[in-house]
């Protein structure tokens, strides 16, 4: 069944397992998390649920009225978990650190680090030229193909903005679960810098 | 670094541990798993390098053990470290001891401070 919850990306540490092995592990601060809205077939087309997580500090008033039928502020981040649930949520009600437990198997969902414009040999791992022996083929996009078709064929890899994309890792194991605190001890890197928000919800090939 | 990520960090740090620098040689009373049971091991050997900081931190000990030079590095704070004891002090002008590698014998052996 699937669960979920909204947090923020701390930063890496690691961790000893009882057996004496290191784990690496990011600490995501994961809720309290607010049911902001719950959808059904019959009023929305699908069944969902929307999380919020974080306070604006300054709402937008109609972020505030929709955050106010769940009788809270209005949320930062606001997430929808779709597919069967491991619980009937209502309106309102509070998710924290604790709906997952230690060895779960999750999926995050995040936004990456932007690279800015980035060459091919960085945005596509195509292999650079020579740098040296004359050459003046170095970080260049080299050949783009044929010249008979006259045209450059989509789907070419080029230079251009790299990063700030929605990532999804999948099949990361919760080493840890603070529940005084609502953290997740979630093992290897999350996409996205320090602070950012992501979704942490049950791996979809681990059901 | 964010607070709560240094006290989880923290937390884990031992504090059993007796201070030792790069050319001590200590004893390191390492935990073994065999199938189910489970017994200490010794490791004896000049530490070559200290590295890292917090749970991160790691040692390096050099022996040489029937002539062979063996190197193993352990994280600072592992519990399967049983017990860790300072055998001799050592008396080293520099951090890493990478030379120990090149040399043999009556050549490789460390000045003791008194």
């Amino acid at each position: 069944m699937m669960k979920g919850i909204l947090g923020r990306k701390l930063g890496m540490t690691q961790v000893f397992l009882e057996d004496g092995n290191v784990v690496p592990v990011t600490v995501v601060e994961a809720g309290p998390c607010v049911v902001l809205q719950v959808k059904t077939p019959q009023t929305d087309g699908y069944s969902s649920v929307q999380l919020g997580f974080a306070d604006m500090k300054r709402p937008i008033k109609a972020l505030a009225g929709h955050a106010a039928k769940a009788n809270t502020v209005a949320k930062r981040y606001v997430r929808e978990l779709r597919g069967p649930l491991d619980q009937e949520y209502t309106v309102g009600q509070e998710v924290f650190a604790d709906t997952f437990q230690d060895g779960d198997v999750v999926d995050v969902v995040g936004v990456s680090k932007g690279k800015g414009t980035a060459g091919p040999v960085k945005r596509h791992n195509q292999s650079r030229g020579p740098m040296a022996h004359g050459s003046k083929y170095h970080r260049g996009v080299g050949s783009l193909g044929s010249i008979d078709a006259n045209r450059v064929f989509k789907g070419q890899t080029m230079g251009g903005r790299m990063g700030h994309e929605r990532v999804t890792v999948q099949n990361l194991q919760v080493v840890r679960v603070d529940r005084d605190r609502n953290l997740l001890l979630i093992k290897g890197a999350l996409p996205g810098p320090k602070n950012s928000f992501v979704t942490v919800r049950s791996a979809i090939k681990n059901r | 670094m964010h607070p709560l990520i240094r006290e989880i960090s923290l937390q884990q740090l031992r504090q059993d541990l007796p201070r030792f620098r790069p050319g001590d040689t200590v004893r390191v009373h390492v935990k073994v798993k065999e199938g189910a049971r489970e017994r200490v091991q010794m490791f004896e050997g000049v530490v070559i390098k200290r590295r890292g900081t917090a749970v991160s931190a790691t040692f390096t000990v050099r022996k040489i053990s029937y002539g062979v030079g063996v190197e193993r590095t352990f994280p600072l704070h592992t519990p399967k470290i049983d017990k860790l004891e300072v055998v001799r002090r050592g008396k080293v002008r520099r951090a890493k001891l990478y030379y120990l590698r090149k040399l043999r014998g009556k050549a490789a052996r460390i000045k003791e401070i008194r």
